[in-house]
């Protein structure tokens, strides 16, 4: 299970109605409209394309209204004396509008209410705010890794004046503050809007940052002795809305501007979240989440988060290998894939077996099926990546896409390839084919079994103890070089985008497959990735009538297996 | 004598009786003999009013403090019958507590830590005739830290009324069991603040809830309905039932009912704690006859009449006020600063406030900008630094104001302050705001000249001195 009742992924969802059709009349900037009931006053200006400009408030965080940039204009219906709202020439309430500004974070709707969003007062308030933001703020947005996505640049430009009024000393505060592994703090930037200490205490229970000290000196700190390091700590250098908590891997790789935005996902376990890749010129410098409430709401684990520094590993296989007199040298595409086929017809259909991948697309695994389907091999099977289950986000599965593997019937959960190591020994094996880069040292089989095997096929993206024994290496695309579909493990069907190439002459998998397929049976229909799409929606029951579309951003939840949405409000 | 047109030279004997003390709460305080341990309290009647209580039954008490149209002495003034009324005691499932707020930190207020330290057994039997009334059974005594003999004394006090059997189970054989404990705050104003104290209560950082709710009734200690009353207030609730809630009315005036503390400090002669009946005195007759008057022959240059973030009012300032003629109708009458009364409704109509009580009288030899730059000092302090306004901008105000008095002020200070300020008041999670920015807005809003001027006296050179780099 995604989440459990200990560690709810959201304790709140202040943008979520309660019931979407429960409605109340409410004025904004002037024009009536209906909302559901109970929504506070930010998310209600958001639905109707206004904006209240906030630093504190978050709709997954409980509510402290300390920011007091998202002040806005309340009016409540007059009252006539029969206690009934007095209605104007236009039939709707009139609206008596209270003299002082009240925050929209902390104000729910009620039938009646007037809001102004963008009138003088409101626009004096949010004036003010920033101002005294940045009385004490260093200014050092040229040096600040924030910059560019930083909500006091943003609001400065929107809501400031340009120039401060302020000629004082500046209150001085820690700076470079080692608040754990992969976080660092400036304390002289903090706006104190507290999100990352609701964030560690109410969404990781882990009540480890606070604040010490009083008035403007206020800092934030972690607990003395304790340092913040969390599994999901990263988290709040995303909903820090300044350059205070910046991560140590990201900070000052690349100005966010020149970022390349992608949405996919992360393959380091069987969730799936929903993320960012942030790339520039074939290089990726950050992931960061991407909401998906049926998923990962807005979080992700700080593991798969950093998990793609394999991406430009020294390990990282960039051209064909082919092995000739005990040693792997490199070769053309051509060679390699002919002298993977060559090999291959050698050996009869039930002398070879195939690992496939629970790190392979829907696709590739599709390609590989119809591969294996002409070949008539039947011996396949995936490696069971285990994964470290955390009752949170983490997932005890480590592939990405073992349901799709099993869904495309390529896999036993790893049973079949238990007795796979005896049958290469007695000779039953001649052949095997290894792809999504799956370690069989690791996984148990001998090396010396495997030296044992006339052909020995490998496909990958990191050199490993398989690879180094195998014939041939086929260079493989990592998740952020390649697109296609996976099925997490709560079967939600999602979408996969390439964010930037394949380094060196490594290939996305299901090309390779494809070539190896025409140089195997000849058979050929599928010229693009939406291609093999088309054809396995048309194949595969639980695929009919998708399209890549229809999946869309946020994925699809297949039949037959539970949503978590449903198993977070059991 | 309140209807009576003051006379300039009041005769001796009209003086006294004009200004004698009407004594409720202090009645016992300073008496010669008087001692703060339970015998002595007893000897003076002490717990015969919480039997008269227990007997009376919850429902009876909270109708006379509602009769009694008692207003709140810790500085807001609200009407404690209402307060009380959010609660509805046979409803309630959850535990109600009652919370004592003895956090006295306002600035020229020292009337509470009278009766803490001289007449405890006041204050603990209008708190367990409270809690009676209101179904508590648990009760705080929020204690600020500075007052570390109080401490001790409440926790002597208390034992002693526990030995006597006035506190715990079953007491005086009601059926009716309370405990109270005493906690000490760590130093800060900002625990005053009702919710704040909540908050510190709990054990976390004071930081004053945001609102909605809007009363601690709603939910207060431990998310339970909650009645946080001050220490005066709650010892007057033992003087409505003494008298009855009628008759505890008829003292003060319509609205302003009971008598007030009041405490008196800066330039007259006699500073010091007094009782009057809410209103029965004015501002002048309070300074010239009970006070004695302007220390040194001086004169009256402007009073703050209910503590440091009170507004300032000047001297030689006529206020137009709107009060109940014979005939019931409101009549609009200019009053002069020493004919205002000292009552809640008069000094809100004058543009400040009753506050706690806590009268500041300065004379023409006090430099303004030194005043102001003391009072934002503390508060400068004292902000919590939970909402951006406050946190930032009091501050900042301090700092203006304290190169203004090193002189170093710049032309566009006074504006600045102003804007400063009103961008603080209204705008913060409490009141915090506004005491920190009425004091600015007051005091430029009156004496703006006296900014100018020390900043000409200080001369453009100055201006030089600040320009900063980093802007």
């Amino acid at each position: 299970m995604n989440c459990c009742e200990k560690h709810p992924m959201n304790p709140w969802n202040h943008d979520v109605a309660k019931d979407e059709k429960d409605l109340v009349d409410v004025q904004v900037d002037g024009v009536w409209m209906q909302m559901p009931r109970g929504l506070n006053v930010v998310e209600v200006a958001h639905r109707a394309k206004k904006f209240i400009p906030h630093y504190c408030y978050h709709p997954k965080l409980s509510v402290v209204g300390n920011c007091r940039m998202c002040l806005f204009e309340m009016g409540t219906p007059k009252m006539g004396p029969d206690r009934k709202p007095i209605l104007g020439a236009d039939g709707k309430p009139e609206i008596a509008w209270m003299p002082r500004p009240q925050i929209g974070c902390a104000t729910n709707i009620t039938p009646g209410m007037g809001i102004r969003t963008d009138s003088a007062l409101v626009k004096d308030c949010r004036n003010g705010v920033m101002e005294f933001l940045l009385i004490n703020h260093p200014l050092d947005c040229p040096i600040c890794d924030q910059a560019g996505e930083c909500k006091l640049q943003e609001y400065s430009v929107e809501y400031g004046t340009g120039a401060s009024r302020f000629v004082e000393n500046k209150v001085k505060k820690p700076k470079n503050v080692d608040l754990g592994e992969r976080i660092v703090l400036d304390d002289e930037r903090c706006i104190l809007c507290s999100r990352c200490i609701r964030f560690s205490s109410e969404v990781m229970k882990d009540d480890v940052l606070g604040f010490v000290n009083r008035g403007s000196h206020s800092t934030l700190t972690a607990y003395p002795g304790k340092s913040f390091d969390n599994a999901y700590s990263l988290n709040t250098a995303d909903i820090c809305p300044v350059g205070a908590l910046t991560s140590k891997d990201f900070r000052f790789q690349m100005r966010v501007w020149f970022l390349k935005e992608t949405k996919s996902l992360c393959a380091s376990c069987g969730t799936g979240c929903n993320i960012t890749i942030g790339s520039r010129e074939g290089k990726v410098h950050r992931l960061t989440p991407r909401e998906n409430e049926s998923v990962n709401s807005q979080w992700m684990c700080d593991f798969g988060r950093l998990n793609f520094h394999d991406l430009e590993s020294k390990n990282r296989l960039d051209r064909p290998l082919l092995k000739a007199a005990g040693q792997q040298f490199p070769a053309t595409w051509t060679n390699a894939i002919q002298r993977a086929a060559d090999t291959l017809k050698k050996v009869k259909p039930d002398e070879i077996a195939v690992v496939a991948s629970g790190r392979l697309t829907n696709e590739e695994l599709f390609v590989l099926k119809r591969l294996l389907g002409e070949l008539g091999v039947t011996r396949v099977d995936t490696v069971m990546n285990p994964g470290q289950a955390d009752n949170f986000l983490r997932s005890g599965d480590g592939n990405p896409n073992s349901r799709g593997a099993e869904l495309l019937g390529l896999s036993s959960g790893g049973r079949k390839l238990g007795a796979w190591g005896g049958e290469i020994a007695s000779g039953k094996i001649k052949a095997l084919l290894v792809l999504g880069g799956e370690d069989l040292v690791a996984a148990g089989i001998p090396a010396d079994s495997l030296a044992k095997l006339e052909v020995l096929i490998f496909s990958g993206i990191l050199s490993n103890a398989t690879s180094q024994l195998a014939q041939v290496v086929l260079p493989g695309a990592a998740f952020a070089e390649k697109t296609g579909s996976m099925v997490n493990v709560h079967g939600r069907l999602q979408r996969m985008t390439r964010a930037i190439p394949a380094p060196g002459e490594a290939r996305e998998d299901w090309m390779i497959l494809r070539d190896l397929r025409i140089a195997l049976t000849g058979g050929n229909s599928l010229h693009s990735v939406e291609d093999v799409w088309k054809s396995m929606a048309g194949e595969v029951a639980q695929f009919s009538g998708l399209s890549w579309a229809k999946i869309g951003d946020l994925g699809i939840q297949l039949e037959s297996a539970p949503k978590i949405r449903e198993e977070v409000s059991a | 004598m309140t209807t009576k047109r003051r006379l300039l030279l009041p005769s001796a004997s009209e003086a006294l009786m004009a200004y004698k003390e009407h004594r409720l709460i202090f009645k016992n305080i300073d008496a010669p003999g008087y001692t703060r341990d339970l015998t002595c309290y007893q000897k003076h009647g002490g717990y015969e009013i919480l039997k008269k209580g227990l007997a009376m039954g919850g429902p009876a008490i909270r109708e006379e403090v509602k009769k009694s149209q008692l207003r709140g002495r810790g500085g807001a003034g609200f009407p404690t019958g209402t307060k009380w009324g959010f609660i509805d005691p046979a409803k309630v499932t959850k535990p109600i507590y009652l919370i004592c707020n003895a956090d006295e930190s306002e600035p020229g207020t020292f009337k509470d830590r009278q009766i803490i330290y001289k007449d405890p057994h006041q204050l603990i039997e209008g708190m367990i005739l409270s809690c009676f009334a209101n179904g508590v059974k648990l009760a705080y005594l929020y204690i600020r830290c500075e007052f570390t003999e109080g401490w001790r004394i409440l926790e002597t006090a208390l034992a002693e009324a526990k030995g006597a059997g006035f506190l715990g189970k079953n007491i005086l054989n009601s059926g009716y069991d309370l405990e109270i404990h005493v906690h000490r705050g760590a130093g800060a104003y900002i625990c005053g603040e009702e919710t704040g104290l909540i908050e510190s209560l709990e054990g976390k950082r004071a930081y004053p809830r945001i609102k909605p709710p809007y009363f601690p009734a709603v939910l207060g200690l431990y998310m339970c309905p909650t009645i946080v009353n001050n220490v005066e207030t709650l010892c007057h609730v033992k003087h409505i039932i003494e008298m009855g809630g009628e008759a505890y009315a008829k003292i003060g005036r319509p609205n302003n009912t009971g008598t007030r503390l009041i405490c008196v400090s800066g330039d007259v002669v006699r500073p010091g704690y007094y009782e009057f009946p809410c209103g029965a005195l004015t501002l002048g007759e309070l300074i010239q006859h009970v006070c004695g008057g302007i220390r040194n022959g001086n004169r009256l240059k402007a009073v703050i009449p209910g503590g440091s973030s009170a507004k300032v009012l000047k001297a030689g300032e006529v206020y137009k006020i709107k009060e109940a003629g014979v005939d019931g109708k409101l009549v609009e009458k200019e009053v002069k600063l020493e004919d205002l009364r000292l009552d809640f409704d008069t000094l809100a109509a004058a543009g400040s406030m009753a506050g706690s009580g806590g009268v500041i009288v300065m004379d023409h030899t006090r430099d303004m900008v030194e005043c102001l730059a003391n009072i934002s000092t503390f508060y400068a302090h004292e902000s919590c630094g939970q909402c951006t306004p406050c946190r930032e901008g009091v501050l900042w105000l301090k700092k203006i104001l304290s190169r203004i008095a090193e002189g170093h002020g710049r032309d566009d200070d006074p504006s600045l302050l102003k804007e400063v300020a009103d961008r603080i008041a209204g705008r913060t999670i409490c009141a915090f705001g506004e005491a920190a920015s009425w004091p600015v807005q007051s005091f430029l809003g009156k004496f703006r000249d006296e900014f100018a001027q020390r900043i000409r006296r200080n001369g453009n050179a100055a201006k030089k001195d600040f320009v900063s780099l980093t802007h």
